[in-house]
C-alpha cells in the first residue's frame, strides 16, 4: 500500500471511501517557473469538488496536468487507485475523464454532430459508429438539436461551451472535468449550464472537478479547494464557506 | 480547334499527375504542418515497385502480364505506405512542432534512398535484415526486464555499433564468397524503363488530336484516387480522427483519439499515394534515382497555392499550373497573340519546359502575395502542431 497522504484524507472526508481521483504532492513547471508547488487533493466517487483561486494561481495547470497535456516534475496523479502520471491524454481519456477545458477548445471546421460523435472517441472500446446522438443529450442542451450540422467554430461561445459539456459527456467519463464553464457567458445560460452540471451528478453519480468564479455555481459543489500561488491553502465543505474565504479567493 | 483540344488534354494529364503526386502531400502538410522532402523519393520507389512488379509477370505471357499494372499500384501503395510509417515512427516522431528540423531530417531522408536504389543489392538486405534482426531481437528480449528503462542508454550505446559491426562482417563475407551474384546492385545508377501494358499503349482520337491511353488512365486514376481520399476522409471514421487531430492535436488527445497511430495511419496514406503517383511517372517515361527531385517543387507548389486542408484547392491547383504549364511552355497561344510582336516575343521566349517553369514560379509568387494562404485558406484556427 502507498502511504497515507493528507490528500487522501481530505478526500476521505468526503465519501468516507477511497477517492477517485487522487493528487499527490503534485510540482508541475512551465520551463523554470515553478507553477504548481506540493499541490495534494482529491476527488471522492459521485462527488462534486470546486476549485477556486484568482487569476494565474494554476488552476488550469493542474487541469491540463491531470488530464496529461503536461508533465508534473514530481509527484503523482491517480484515478481509481491506478497511477495514471505516464499516460498520455488519449489513454487517459478512456479510462474515463471527460475534459471541458478553458476556452472550449470546439473543433472548428467539424460540424456539430461530428463534434459530439468524437466524445464516443473516450468509451473504453471508442467505435465512432453511432450517427444517433443520445436523447439525454438534448435534454440537458436543447441548443444543440438544431443545430447538428453547423459547423462548430460558427457557434457562439455559450453554444460551444454547452457543446464542449455535451461532447464530454459522450464519453459516459467517471469523472467529469470543467475549466470555467461560465466564463464570458450571460446569467441565463449560467444557470443552465449549472442546473444540467448539478443534474449530472445527481442521476448519474459523475464525480465532477470544476474550476469557477461564480460564487452561486461554487456553492453547488459538495467540497471546495482554494488555490493561491501554485498550492492548496484552503479546503473544506462548500457550506462552510466563509465570507472572507470568498472575497481572498473569488475573483468575483 | 484541335490545338486548343490538345492543349487542354495535355494541360490536363500534366495537372493530373501533379495532383497525384500532391494528394498524399497535401494530407501530410495539413496534420503535420511541414513538407515531407522525401515525398518525391517516395514517388521515385513507386516507379522503381512499379518496375519490379512488371519484370516479375513478363513470364506469365502476354494478355495476363499486362495485368501487371494493377497490381503494381497495390504493391507500390504497400511499399511505400510501410516506408511511411517507418520514417513517421523513427524520425518524424521526434520532430513535432519542429518544422525545420522535419524539413531538414525529411531532406536527408530523401537523400539516403536516391543512393539506396542505386546500391541497393542482396549483401545490403542482408546487412540491413541482419542488423535489424540483432538490435530489435535484442531489445524485445531485454525490454522484458524490469530495470530496462535506466539500462536503456547503455543498450542503444552499445548494441547500435555491435550489430551494425556484425551485420558488416556477415554481409562482406557473404560479398566474398558469392561475389557479383549478391555484391551486384539491382538497379544501379541508371534509369529503369517501365512499359506500358499493351493495352495502354494506343492513342484515343479525339477529333484531330490523339490522346494517349496511357494519359488517359492516368486521368481516371487520379479521379479515383480523389475519390477514394474523399471518401475516406469525410465519411469513414478514421477520416474523422484525421480532420480532427489536423485541426486541434490536444484537444483530440484530450477527447481520446490515438494521435499516434492517426499520425502513422495520416502518414502512411500519404506516403501510400506517392507510391501510386510513382507508378503513374513510370508509364510516361524512364525513371531514375533522381526522379523524385524532378517533382518535389512542383507538388510543393500545388500545395502552397491550394491551400492546406482542403482537398478542393489542392485540385484546382493541380489543374491550373499543370494547364498553365503546358500551355506557356508549348505556346499554344501562338494563334491568338502570334500577331502581336512584343507578346510573340515574349512568349516564345519561355516557349520551353524549363523557361515555362520560370515563369509558372513568378505567377505562383506573384498570386502568394495577394493570397498567402492559398486559394482556399483554412478558416478557423490553423493547425497547432
Ligand atoms: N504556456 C505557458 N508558458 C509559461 N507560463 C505559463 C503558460 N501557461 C500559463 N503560464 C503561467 O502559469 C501560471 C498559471 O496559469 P494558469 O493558466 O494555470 O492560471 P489559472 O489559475 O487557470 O488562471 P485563470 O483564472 O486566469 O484561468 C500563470 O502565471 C501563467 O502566466
Ligand atoms: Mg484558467
Amino acid at each position: 500500500m502507498r502511504p497515507q497522504t493528507d490528500t487522501a484524507t481530505t478526500a476521505s472526508v468526503q465519501t468516507g471511501s477511497e477517492p477517485l481521483l487522487d493528487i499527490a504532492n503534485l510540482n508541475v513547471y512551465y520551463g523554470e517557473s515553478h507553477i504548481l508547488r506540493d499541490v495534494d487533493m482529491g476527488v471522492a466517487s459521485g462527488k462534486m469538488v470546486c476549485l477556486i483561486g484568482r487569476n494565474g494561481v494554476g488552476k488550469t495547470t493542474l487541469l491540463k496536468t491531470i488530464m496529461g497535456l503536461l508533465a508534473p516534475r514530481a509527484g503523482a496523479v491517480r484515478l481509481g487507485g491506478e497511477s495514471i502520471t505516464r499516460l498520455t491524454p488519449d489513454r487517459r481519456a478512456k479510462l474515463g475523464i471527460g475534459y471541458v477545458p478553458q476556452g472550449r477548445e470546439i473543433i472548428p471546421r467539424l460540424t456539430v454532430k461530428e463534434n459530439l460523435i468524437l466524445g464516443l472517441e473516450a468509451r473504453p472500446k471508442g467505435a465512432l459508429k453511432t450517427t444517433e446522438i443520445p436523447e439525454e443529450i438534448f435534454e440537458l442542451f436543447p441548443v444543440l438539436k438544431t443545430m447538428l450540422s453547423r459547423m462548430g467554430g460558427d457557434l457562439s461561445g455559450g453554444q460551444q461551451q454547452q457543446l464542449s459539456i455535451a461532447r464530454a459527456l459522450m464519453g459516459k467519463p467517471r469523472l467529469l472535468v470543467l475549466d470555467e464553464p461560465t466564463e464570458g457567458i450571460q446569467p441565463s445560460i449560467i444557470l443552465e449550464i449549472e442546473a444540467a452540471v448539478r443534474k449530472i451528478v445527481t442521476t448519474t453519480g459523475m464525480s465532477v472537478l470544476l474550476v469557477e468564479q461564480h460564487l452561486h455555481f461554487v456553492r453547488q459543489a459538495d467540497w471546495y479547494y482554494a488555490m493561491q500561488k501554485g498550492g492548496i491553502v484552503a479546503s473544506g465543505p462548500t457550506h462552510e464557506l466563509s465570507n472572507e474565504v470568498i472575497q481572498k479567493f473569488l475573483a468575483v | 480547334m484541335d490545338a486548343l483540344l490538345e492543349a487542354f488534354f495535355n494541360g490536363i494529364s500534366i495537372g493530373a499527375v501533379l495532383l497525384l503526386a500532391a494528394l498524399g502531400l497535401a494530407i501530410v502538410f495539413g496534420l503535420m504542418g511541414v513538407i515531407n522532402m522525401a515525398h518525391g523519393e517516395f514517388m521515385m520507389l513507386g516507379a522503381y515497385t512499379t518496375s519490379v512488379v512488371q519484370n516479375t509477370f513478363k513470364p506469365l505471357g502476354e494478355p495476363l502480364s499486362g495485368l501487371y499494372i494493377f497490381f503494381a499500384l497495390i504493391a507500390a501503395f504497400i511499399v511505400t505506405a510501410l516506408l511511411g510509417v517507418v520514417l513517421e515512427r523513427g524520425v518524424i516522431r521526434f520532430l513535432y512542432g519542429r518544422p525545420l528540423e522535419t524539413l531538414l531530417a525529411t531532406w536527408g531522408v530523401s537523400l539516403i534512398l536516391q543512393q539506396f536504389v542505386r546500391s541497393i543489392s542482396w549483401v545490403m538486405v542482408l546487412n540491413i535484415g541482419l542488423f535489424c534482426f540483432l538490435f530489435f531481437g535484442a531489445q524485445a528480449i531485454l525490454s522484458r526486464r524490469p530495470n530496462f528503462e535506466r539500462i536503456r542508454g547503455w543498450f542503444v550505446i552499445i548494441m547500435i555499433p555491435l550489430s551494425a559491426a556484425i551485420a558488416l562482417i556477415v554481409g562482406n563475407i557473404t560479398g566474398s564468397i558469392f561475389q557479383l551474384a549478391v555484391t551486384r546492385p539491382w538497379f544501379g545508377a541508371q534509369n529503369v524503363n517501365v512499359a506500358a501494358p499493351i493495352w495502354l499503349r494506343g492513342r484515343l482520337p479525339l477529333g484531330g488530336y490523339q490522346l494517349p491511353y496511357a494519359r488517359l488512365f492516368i486521368i481516371v486514376l487520379t479521379i479515383v484516387c480523389v475519390i477514394g481520399i474523399y471518401w475516406f476522409l469525410n465519411k469513414s471514421a478514421w477520416g474523422l480522427r484525421i480532420r480532427s487531430v489536423t485541426q486541434n492535436r490536444s484537444m483530440s488527445a484530450c477527447l481520446g483519439i490515438p494521435t499516434q497511430t492517426v499520425d502513422m495511419l495520416t502518414f502512411a496514406i500519404g506516403s501510400g499515394l506517392a507510391g501510386i503517383a510513382g507508378c503513374a511517372v513510370a508509364l510516361l517515361g524512364p525513371v531514375g534515382p533522381n526522379t523524385g527531385q524532378n517533382f518535389i517543387v512542383d507538388t510543393f507548389m500545388v500545395v502552397v497555392v491550394g491551400g492546406v486542408g482542403k482537398l478542393v484547392g489542392s485540385i484546382v491547383a493541380a489543374m491550373t499550373i499543370g494547364m498553365a504549364n503546358y500551355i506557356i511552355g508549348s505556346y499554344a497561344l501562338k494563334p491568338i497573340v502570334g500577331g502581336i510582336p512584343a507578346l510573340d516575343n515574349f512568349f516564345n521566349f519561355f516557349s520551353d519546359p524549363s523557361m515555362a517553369k520560370v515563369l509558372v514560379f513568378i505567377l505562383i509568387v506573384t498570386f502568394l502575395q495577394f493570397k498567402p494562404a492559398g486559394m482556399f485558406p483554412q478558416k478557423g484556427r490553423t493547425v497547432d502542431a
